[in-house]
């Protein structure tokens, strides 16, 4: 009888869970909803018609729907390149520096060997990218591994040189006659190939098929079992034999080399051109994003669509309505306020 | 390259290094207290918009200095909330923060764009007024330049010589035994996040109101981030923190005078060099015994029930 009974709390119990989390979601859409709203009306706009066109404009259309994908592909590909280290325990803050670098070294590829056709300089500016991205990422890597400095640290200092370096290329070798701040425009060959009539480029299928082989990587081979092992008690992973700073080097390169890989899709694809300054914080995007999904692959899937509906709807916005791009940005930040907080005033009672 | 130059060379890296010294001291506290707040960047945005925008309003620049010091300090109590009372991850926390600083500050900052400010009054110093007029304006400093050595050393008395700063720094580096010897690393996490942040204000009201004397967007150029490496670079100590932020903005001013004397080196390279002066010094101390960084840095304080 105790066994029969069992299910029907055990499904109880689901239930119950699902509700939970069902109202704890709601109420975080709602809380967000309520603080933007505020916002909205100190600056004059009607809060629910923006809603309203934030919505329409994201999710309601072919185009805006492909709008959303191509914002969403160059923080998948970097908060990838966060969740990947941060299973073996690594902080990387690093991916904007990385993201530069990848473009930086990507960029030279293609002015370097323009008359190449596009099947050979495009894998090729790949590679770069990944090269690029890996080599800036091999510092902190290394320098953790002797013991020297901790890894966050030295991100975050190598994200503020790398954008110097991309400045110093292009205003002094590379720029184009016309612009001292950019290149010329990528020839065609260099371009990431476009599909469905629109902007999504190659690379957000790069990084759909990245995010399978990371999940099916850390779920079921060996590499992914002694990363969380070592995640989980570098102590204990150490004294079971695993080799602790080949690791950390490795998981680290390779994590640079996928923030390098965003970068040099964002020159490639997304712009055509190097930009001084293109990415307005695309990699502290993919930390916070790689973060609040605790580097889980659907959850990243989840979280960077999630945001880059509020991005690409607050651009639109910006273009028809004239509510200034700011507004977004304090969209975006309730938005991570409110999931940073896991509100648990109604949904649950643990704690 | 005449001496007049070299002056004025001195006297804008004195200006630039103001702000930045304010804001590397807020930080320094943050961090003694065991809280790395990268989302410096916004609350000097939103500092620098609400004083430049009070300032404009009231015709007042002492009320916008007030302001924009009780604005930093309010905006880092949402990071204490989210960081200290909701347990949140600190480095995801702080660049939330800087998102919210970069909208909401173009937001207020927005009609104000362009406009013109009563600016902080210069006050020049009585030694050099006979000199020409040429070389006082140089050295016309404002209130906020001639405070900021005496405040880093307010600072440093805090840390070191107080019972408040001896508790602050126990929770820093353990907040556990902290707790046990019957202080509230809560409560104290609190008060190093606001007093940081009124740091943080008054560097980006001198930014703002005393230097440029005027509001853009994304106006602090990257200097939140600049602030948490010479945090690092000066080892957590308040005094080496005026060394650090001089270094910092000597090494800019020591690149205009390059340029002024003809000399070809890029500006963007010469641009790395402190942040990777601070790189090497962090290898260079790294593994010894002087690494004296705060042993909870980052730790999120888990119970108190």
């Amino acid at each position: 009888m105790v066994i029969k009974a069992n299910p029907i709390t055990k499904s109880n119990q689901l239930f119950q869970k699902l509700l939970n989390h069902a109202a704890r979601y709601i109420l975080m859409i709602l809380m967000v909803l309520l603080l933007f709203g505020i916002i909205l009306l100190i600056s004059g706009k009607d809060p629910i018609q923006s809603f309203k066109d934030i919505f329409i404009s994201t999710l309601g259309s072919r185009y805006g729907f492909s709008e959303v994908i191509v914002a969403m592909t160059p923080i998948l590909i970097t908060a990838l390149a966060v969740a990947l280290p941060s299973r073996i325990g690594l902080i990387n803050v690093g991916g904007e520096g990385q993201l530069y670098m990848g473009a930086c070294l990507a960029t030279w590829g293609a002015l370097t060997f323009n008359t190449w056709p596009s099947w050979a300089l495009i894998p090729l500016m790949i590679l770069l990218g990944m090269i690029g991205g890996g080599l800036w990422a091999f510092i902190p890597g290394y320098l953790k591994s002797l013991g020297l400095a901790n890894e966050t640290i030295t991100t975050l200092l190598l994200n503020s040189v790398a954008p110097k370096i991309v400045a110093f290329f292009v205003f002094g070798f590379w720029h184009s006659p016309m612009d001292t701040n950019k290149t010329p425009n990528f020839v065609p060959a260099a371009r990431l190939p476009n599909f469905f009539n629109s902007r999504i480029d190659l690379s957000f299928f790069i990084a759909v098929v990245l995010l399978a082989i990371f999940w099916f990587v850390m779920r079921y081979t060996r590499w992914g079992l002694e990363m969380r092992a070592i995640g989980g008690n570098p102590h204990a992973a150490k004294r079971n034999g695993l080799p602790l700073n080949k690791y950390w080097i490795t998981v680290m390169c390779l994590g640079g080399a996928l923030a390098g890989l965003a970068g040099m899709a964002q020159v490639s694809g997304y712009y055509g051109v190097l930009l001084v300054n293109f990415s307005r914080g695309l990699g502290y995007m993919g930390f916070l994003i790689s973060w609040l999904s605790f580097g889980d692959p659907i959850g990243i899937l989840v979280t960077s669509f999630v945001v880059s509906i509020i991005v690409s709807g607050g651009n639109l916005l910006q273009l028809t309505r004239g509510i200034p791009f700011a507004v977004v940005n304090i969209l975006l930040a309730f938005t991570l306020f409110v999931v940073l907080a896991r509100p648990i005033i109604f949904a649950g009672k643990k704690k | 390259m005449n001496l007049l130059s070299v002056l004025g060379v001195l006297s804008s890296a004195i200006f630039s290094g103001t702000s930045l010294l304010y804001v590397t001291l807020g930080e320094t506290i943050h961090q003694r207290s065991g809280i790395v707040n990268l989302g410096l960047e916004g609350i000097m945005l939103v500092s620098a918009a609400t004083g430049f925008a009070v300032t404009c309003i009231s015709r007042n620049p002492y009320l916008g200095i007030f302001t924009a010091m009780i604005t930093g300090g309010l905006m880092n109590m949402i990071l204490g909330f989210l960081i200290i009372t909701r347990r949140a991850n600190q480095l995801a926390s702080g660049l939330a923060l800087m998102f919210f600083g970069f909208g909401l500050s173009a937001l207020i900052g927005k009609p104000y764009v362009g406009t013109r400010i009563n600016a902080l009054p210069r006050i020049s110093i009585p030694g050099l007024s006979n000199l020409p007029l040429l070389y006082t304006s140089l050295f016309k400093f404002d209130i906020l330049i001639i405070l900021v050595i005496p405040i880093a050393f307010l600072i440093w008395w805090l840390l070191f010589r107080t019972r408040w700063g001896l508790g602050l720094r126990a929770v820093g580096e353990n907040a556990t035994t902290a707790f046990a010897s019957g202080r509230n690393p809560f409560v104290i996490r609190y008060q190093a996040l606001f007093l940081g942040g009124m740091l943080a204000g008054l560097g980006a009201a001198h930014l703002s109101i005393a230097y440029t004397m005027n509001w853009t967007e994304y106006m602090t150029a990257g200097k939140g981030f600049i602030a948490v490496a010479l945090v690092i670079f000066s080892k957590w100590h308040p005094l080496r923190a005026i060394i650090g932020a001089l270094l910092f903005s000597g090494a800019v001013a020591f690149q205009l005078l390059l340029q002024s004397s003809g000399v070809q080196i890029s500006p963007f390279l010469l641009d790395t060099i402190p942040y990777i002066l601070t790189l090497l010094v962090l290898i260079a101390w790294g593994g010894t015994r002087k690494q004296t960084a705060p042993a909870g840095l980052g730790r999120i304080y888990q119970s108190v029930e």
